[in-house]
């Protein structure tokens, strides 16, 4: 038996427990990324304004925009900015296009469906350090297998390290070889929820497949063609790990006269091997306006495309 | 614990609908793949496979074979020989169990904690509930490699720097997996069943524990995978923080580091890196394939 006084506080808890809960169950959540993930992206904006060096703990002094005006006038951040920019466009245009071509190939009634997938997603979910540890060994100027396969058709031994545009190359060729089947995945799912009775009337019509998969494929692709734009644009100005394991002295100067050296690893080696935390910070900050502004001119893309299509 | 909760009734399972009938006129959808999409994908996944398979090679070769010309392209009988060499050179046992300890420990934390927070934005109704949402998605975008100044002064005040502790704590929660579940509990725990749960007296925890934990089970599967190669590849972070307490990657690194390397040295370490990933990829790679296509198609 239930007494009324029960089952009132039990309302009242069970009331408390619906309307209370849900923040509770969210919290974890949003309080881990507060402290590790925000505060220290706000609080790099507070170093930037110092004077502040690791080994001299606590002496750190204001400094206005001393460190940002600073970061303006250094050439070595422009051509990290440059190597940066060139290598994004060098691995992502090539990489989508050749994701997109997988996809269309993996969109068809295949035998071994599922292995086939899983082969092109390989590159994957093997990690950077490996990855770019392999191809730096195939790279390599002396006996690496690409110039021993470009020997063989003539072109003589490239020192992939060395130039600006080779190690560019090497690079991007890298990045885009462990992304691209994961983006041939994403395509493939979104190619899967395309109608079949818009190929069937263009069938009619007697549409090629080349003009059905220029025509309809790609322009139902679109705002997923510019959503993994949009990611790689995120991640891929971003990338550093890559160009500090590409020199094999993994000093994070990329290269010799830095013709690698990225925004993210000219952040890292001013904040962990010059420790100028200060000037690190400035460079986080740059890059992360520079990231936002690309994000922001995809997003408006998408939305106009998105807008082209109601 | 798992067990608690009974299977729904079989009448509640909704009966395959009918398939619906499609116009055939000598193609269907998608089309039948030539021999010519065979070759083509055939020769896509022999790229994907072959740094991996070199690495073998060169691995299982003595130290002669990186400089031959033409290059080995058969593994040879020595890979026992260098993995020892590699144990001996470096501590690659320690930087192995690193790596469990770490992916592990934030596997738990972040299937845990996704789980509950996707239980929240999927099935309970609160004030806010979208806009919070709309949040925990956009931190996803933060470029969070950009904040690792303050977090190492951060860590460095805790007196984390060196410990495990250190690369585990900022990894507990992702925004991809409160995404992630949030989009399969809106799908997979019909209203009724949790309803039913109410009416039987169960808490919001205890509809948690006994109904949303057990549905999802499938879905968490896919996300402790995704996490747990996701923590075991992080490099970054783990070179800065952890120094001399190194992780599988870090090691690994180290291993390739200097102005002479020793390639069959290395190759054996980014075999032995790659291997635990890969027997995990060889068995769940189905779920793991399926997971990122159908994320995408909210995306």
């Amino acid at each position: 038996m239930v007494t009324y006084l029960q089952q009132a506080r039990r309302a009242g808890l069970s009331r408390l427990d619906t309307k209370g809960s849900p923040y509770l169950y969210i919290a974890p959540f949003f309080l881990l990324f507060a402290l590790f993930g925000l505060f220290p992206l706000l609080y790099t904006a507070y170093v930037s304004f110092n004077d502040w060096d690791l080994l001299d703990a606590g002496s750190h002094s204001w400094v206005g925009l001393a460190n940002y005006r600073e970061l303006l006038q250094d050439a070595y951040f422009w051509n990290a900015l440059g190597n940066t920019l060139s290598i994004w466009v060098l691995s992502t245009v090539p990489q989508l296009l050749a994701a997109l071509w997988i996809a269309h190939l993996l969109n068809h009634r295949l035998r071994a469906r599922t292995a086939l997938r899983m082969g092109v997603l390989l590159p994957n979910i093997t990690s950077i350090v490996a990855v770019t540890i392999v191809f730096t060994q195939l790279f390599g100027r002396d006996f690496g297998m690409v110039n021993w396969l470009l020997g063989a058709v003539g072109i003589g031994p490239v020192d992939w390290q060395a130039g600006t545009w080779s190690s560019h190359l090497a690079i991007s060729f890298i990045v885009a070889w462990r992304w691209v089947g994961y983006n041939a995945l994403i395509y493939l799912a979104s190619m899967q929820a395309i109608p079949h009775d818009l190929y069937e009337a263009a069938e009619l019509d007697g549409a090629s497949q080349s003009q059905q998969f220029w025509r309809i494929t790609v322009p139902m692709l679109r705002p997923t063609i510019i959503f993994t734009t949009v990611i790689s644009t995120i991640g891929g100005l971003q990338i550093m790990a890559e160009p500090l394991l590409f020199a094999s002295s993994q000093t994070p100067t990329g290269g010799s006269d830095r013709q690698f050296q990225t925004v993210a690893l000219f952040m890292y080696e001013q904040g962990f091997r010059e420790f100028r935390f200060g000037y690190a910070s400035a460079i986080a900050w740059t890059l992360c306006l520079v990231i936002v502004v690309f994000a922001i001119v995809n997003f408006l893309l998408t939305r106009r495309i998105a807008d082209d299509e109601d | 614990m798992t067990t608690l909760m009974e299977p729904p009734p079989a009448d509640t399972v909704p009966a395959p609908a009918p398939r619906p009938a499609r116009r055939r006129r000598g193609f269907g959808y998608p089309r039948k793949a030539s021999i010519w999409t065979y070759g083509a994908l055939l020769a896509v996944v022999a790229g994907s496979v072959f740094p991996l398979y070199w690495s073998l090679v060169v691995s299982s070769q003595t130290s002669d074979a990186v400089t031959r010309v033409p290059p080995a392209l058969i593994p040879g009988g020595h890979l026992f020989d260098n993995i020892a060499r590699v144990f001996d050179t470096t501590d690659f046992g320690r930087a192995l169990l690193n790596s469990f300890i770490v992916s592990g420990s934030i596997t738990v934390s972040v299937v845990f904690f996704s789980t509950l927070a996707g239980f929240a934005f999927a099935k309970l109704r609160f004030r806010g509930r979208k806009p919070l949402l709309v949040l925990a998605i956009a931190t996803s975008m933060v470029p969070h490699q950009l904040g690792i100044i303050p977090l190492y002064i951060m860590m460095a005040e805790f007196g984390w720097t060196g410990r495990l502790t250190a690369v585990i704590v900022p990894g507990l929660v992702t925004a991809f997996g409160v995404f992630f579940m949030t989009q399969y509990l809106g799908r997979a725990v019909p209203d009724e069943l949790l309803e039913a749960g109410r009416v039987d007296g169960a808490g919001t925890f205890g509809l948690y524990w006994h109904v949303v934990l057990p549905a999802a089970r499938p879905a968490a599967a896919v996300l402790g995978l995704f996490t747990f190669m996701q923590a075991w590849n992080d490099f970054f972070w783990p070179l800065v923080v952890l120094q001399d307490n190194a992780t599988v990657q870090v090691a690994l690194s180290a291993l390739a580091s200097g102005y002479t390397t020793d390639y069959t040295l290395t190759l054996t370490g980014t075999l032995l890196a790659t291997l635990p990933i890969l027997i995990v990829f060889m068995v769940l790679g189905r779920q793991i394939v399926g997971g990122i296509m159908q994320g995408a198609i909210k995306g």
